[in-house]
């Protein structure tokens, strides 16, 4: 087993430092090390969506990346969402318009839809399907996920 | 209780937020794999890379030696239980079969089957481990279909096991089940129009996004808990124990929050290992499949061979059917082909019938429940022959269909005769729909709909209904909440209360701390729980009542419960909220209970409709879906946006099935596609949004008219899909998935 090797990051906001094995995936690092676990796993081949997290603010598959290239990189993950107590339009539309059964790919989403709506905050119905494409969801055809973003990106619009 | 069924709500029917889903928003709910122990080890499963063979020796010893792992378990480590099927729960269930599917022992029966178990301090040491273990196998040749295993001369998977059909030789056909009614040659003589048809249809997969996991801590005074992502904790305690050779009351199941199961979450695959592995080690154990372990070696549903014949008077009333189904089972006996022979011809009303349907085994993953299981494949073939029918009768396909279909009183090909159903107003609710009123235009594409049926189980159900000192409830039942029904049990509570749905807390409990629950499956959850709950807080008010009556010195039945009021029928006393008699609780004999085990009778009848406009590429046979629409009874509607999102979900998996979903085996029977990405499902890019309409008949089974409606809507969409290619290039589709390489050679070969 090659050394631990230290990793120092910024998750969600904050400074972070962790040691991890050269072969443990940034997906398997934030879980398994730093308790972060509100990222999923769900094939570890970068075929799901459900691992998604923002790299430097561009949305990347956690389970394709190691731990160790996170290094003085900018990472946020569902749990950096949130503002405090007050939620992302993200969030809010997706419990509105009950965009999740059982809920498992929802942090790959809303990841993805954060990603697409900081950069286009009037995205078409084609646009969001084209930027959740990488993200599976098994359990609602996806009709009232699509709903949420344009939802939110209304919300986000009217601020 | 039928006046009930039709009264007015006030929180059922509404939209309100589900309970747990800021946890889930936030990343904060705990899936099977979120939880962790620090000193726990981790478990890794060595498969057979073989689709039939015996095991000649496995040495463990190197595998041993590596730094770090802590324990290996093979099929000898399991204790031998017996050949014959014992109620777990309420489903009748082999004990061998599934210990041997846990672990083998003296033979793999398919790509994937498990061979031993190692625990070691770190996932990635236990995969290493997997590497030097030493299996040698005596490669046996494979049967992959049905028309395989059923061959005279089929190589057997279990040669020692004999049938009712077959009492002095083996076979692979593990039992045949027959239906007959009427006189079937006198049916297709009426008939002016025959259709007869075959079709084959390939091995999906539910394609959960969660894979299975399981986490045990066996302690040392022999108590122990697994934590596990399972549609059914009570059965999943029951089999553990029973596998693992402990007793059952020693174990508590912890169901942790689920990832989709859609009923492949209904099987025990590593629970036992990991608590066997926890007692040799005294380390906490915790398994997490991988997705090619989930592809290869947890229950798909069953490819099928299916024929049938049927026939219709030119006035467009079907004479006769004969339906033939043969089902795989995968490597042990179980398939759904009784499903399927339920629901074949169930929608319609056909004078003389014969069904048989035959469970078949292949070298293939012991299939699990999928979604309305076995019904999907029989519908895909019932319903583009009764599309071809109709045509030839001049008939529009859903007039077709209410010509001859089902009402109460009709029928059925087996039992007693429907109750109160909505089958005729499922169908005039599609043919009412904005989308099959519209005209669709262009070229290369067409319209197509189709229709099924499925049950509602029943089954017995725990709840109970706390009223807080505040005023506020909560309801704890054992039915884990998969898609949104811990929102659906509030709601119920609280409109039994006259609370409002967010001041009633939800709660699923492990199996200690809860009465025993059926399984979340067979759309049984909201009807059967749904009842209990109902129940539970209705002895609540009865409790409520009590207490009024004590404080304000009269009798319990001189008080009446409105609106979640307290009111005196004979003094003039001021009424009285539930809040403000809650803080009186202490003085009127303490808190306020409400509990109810029911056992609820089941149903057959939730009957959806799908309507899909596809475009077909006549380049590449690919397949477009520009517009679908899915009517669905539900009864009652509890929660109208989890209704629509069954209904939607439902439609996407049968699209999926329809398209591009398959398992795809080489000669040597190992499965080629173990990945998401070429076990192709549908993404957002492949589908439009899903029109959904929902109507509601209320089911006479439940006080609230409740249906369940977690299943039936993946039922359609197949044959759906089927006959709208059909309408857009000439084709009738006979294979399932109709992917681009199996239409461009239909379409080529016209
Ligand atoms: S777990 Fe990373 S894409 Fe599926
Ligand atoms: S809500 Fe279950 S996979 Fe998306």
């Amino acid at each position: 087993m090659a050394k631990k090797q230290l990793v120092e990051t910024t998750i969600n906001g904050e400074p972070v430092e962790f040691l991890c094995e050269p072969r443990q995936s940034l997906l398997e690092s934030l879980r398994d090390i730093l308790g972060l676990t509100g990222s999923k796993e769900g094939c570890l081949t970068g075929d799901c969506g459900a691992c998604t997290v923002l790299v430097d603010d561009r949305p990347v598959c956690s389970c394709l990346m190691l731990g160790v290239e996170a290094r003085g990189k900018k990472i946020t993950t569902v749990e950096g969402l949130a503002e405090g107590t007050k939620l992302h339009p993200l969030q809010q539309k997706f419990l509105e318009d009950a965009s999740l059964q059982c809920g498992i790919c929802t942090p790959g989403f809303l990841m993805s839809a954060k990603s697409l709506l900081d950069r286009n905050p009037n995205p078409t119905e084609a646009e969001i399907r084209y930027a959740l494409a990488g993200n599976l969801c098994r359990c609602t055809g996806y009709d009232k996920i699509v709903r949420a973003v344009m939802d939110a990106a209304k919300v986000i619009q009217a601020r | 209780m039928a006046e009930e069924a039709t009264q007015e709500f006030r929180v059922i029917g509404t939209r309100p937020v589900r309970h747990d889903g800021v946890d889930k928003v936030t990343g904060r709910a705990k899936y099977g794999a979120d939880y962790a122990f620090p000193d726990m080890l981790h478990g890794k499963i060595l498969r057979s890379p073989h689709a039939h063979a015996i095991i000649k020796s496995i040495n463990v010893d190197r595998a041993l030696r590596l730094p770090g792992v802590k324990a290996v378990l093979t099929g000898e480590d399991l204790p031998e239980l017996p050949d014959k099927a014992e109620p777990i729960g309420e489903v009748p269930t082999n004990l061998r079969h599934t210990a041997l599917n846990i672990l083998a022992r003296g033979k793999v029966l398919y790509d994937g089957h498990p061979v031993a178990a190692v625990a070691a301090t770190s996932p990635h040491i236990a995969e290493e481990a997997l590497s030097l273990i030493e299996v040698e196998y005596e490669v046996l040749a494979p049967v992959m279909n049905v028309h395989e295993a059923m061959a005279p001369d089929a190589p057997i998977l279990h040669p020692e096991r004999r049938t009712k059909e077959s009492p002095d030789k083996p076979t692979n056909v593990a039992s045949h089940i027959q239906f007959k009614g009427g006189n079937l040659e006198e049916g297709f003589k009426q008939a002016d129009y025959i259709v007869e048809r075959q079709f084959e249809t390939q091995m999906v997969h539910q394609g959960y996004i969660e894979p299975h996991n399981a986490l045990a801590v066996y302690n040392p005074d022999g108590h122990a808990t697994v934590y596990t992502s399972t549609q059914s904790p009570f059965e999943a305690r029951q089999l553990t124990a029973l596998v693992a050779g402990m007793p059952e009351g020693e174990l508590k199941v912890v169901p942790a929050e689920i990832g989709g199961g859609f009923g492949g979450k209904l099987v025990i695959y590593m629970e036992p290992l990991a608590l066997l592995l926890s007692k040799k080690t005294g380390h906490p154990v915790k398994f997490v499949m991988s997705r090619s372990e989930v592809l290869r070696a947890t229950g798909p549903t069953s490819g099928s061979s299916i024929k049938v014949k049927i026939g219709a008077s030119k006035d467009g009333k079907l004479t006769a059917a004969q339906v033939w189904l043969a089902y795989e089972a995968g490597a042990f006996p179980g398939s759904p082909v009784g499903a399927g022979c339920m629901t074949a011809i169930s929608c319609y009303e056909v004078p003389n019938f014969l069904i048989d349907g035959y469970d078949v085994l292949v070298n293939k993953p012991k299939t699990a429940a999928y979604r309305a299981p076995g019904a999907t494949n029989a519908a895909f073939a019932v319903e583009t022959v009764l599309d071809e029918l109709a045509e030839k009768c001049g008939v529009d396909p859903i007039d077709f269909r209410i010509n001859n279909g089902v009402k109460a009183g009709s029928p059925r090909p087996f039992g007693p005769p429907y109750k109160r159903i909505g089958f005729i107003e499922t169908c005039r609710a599609l043919k009412n729909s904005d989308h099959y009123k519209s005209k669709l235009h262009g070229r290369n594409r067409g319209r197509g709909v189709a229709f099924g049926v499925w049950f509602h189980a029943g089954g017995q159900s725990s709840a109970v209904v706390n009223v807080h000192n505040d005023g506020t409830a909560s309801v704890v039942t054992g039915s884990v909440d998969i898609g949104g029904s811990r929102a659906s049990m509030a709601m119920i509570a609280a409109e039994v209360l006259g609370l409002q749905a967010s001041d009633v807390r939800p709660m699923v409990a492990d199996t200690d701390s809860i009465g025993y629950t059926a399984m979340t499956g067979g759309s049984r959850t909201t009807h059967s729980t749904g009842a209990a709950v109902y129940e539970a807080a209705r002895d609540a008010v009865r409790q409520l009542k009590d207490r009024a009556a004590r404080l304000w010195q009269i009798k319990p039945e001189d008080v009446d419960f409105v609106d979640g009021k307290l009111i005196s029928k004979n003094n003039g006393v001021p009424p009285m909220t539930i809040k403000e008699l809650a803080a009186k609780f202490g003085r009127t004999g303490g808190p306020v209970s409400g509990r109810a085990g029911v056992s609820a009778r089941g149903g057959v009848g939730t009957f959806a409709g799908c309507c899909v406009d596809v475009e077909v590429d006549p380049e590449t046979g690919k397949v477009q879906i520009l517009r679908a629409t899915v009517a669905q009874e539900a009864g009652k509607a509890i929660h109208p946006s989890y209704v629509e999102g069954q209904m939607q979900g439902g439609t996407a998996q049968g699209l999926g099935w329809a398209l591009n979903e398959e398992y795809v085996y080489d000669t040597r029977g190992n499965l080629r596609n173990t990945g998401f990405l070429d076990y192709r499902m549908p993404t957002c890019l492949d589908l439009p949004l899903i029109e959904t309409v929902v109507v509601e008949v209320p089911s006479p089974d439940n006080p609230l008219g409740i249906r369940g409606v977690g299943e039936v809507s993946i039922v359609p969409p197949p044959a759906a899909v089927a006959n709208a290619i059909y309408r857009a290039t000439g084709v009738r589709m006979q294979e399932l998935p109709m992917s681009p390489p199996r239409l461009l050679k239909a379409m080529k070969n016209k």
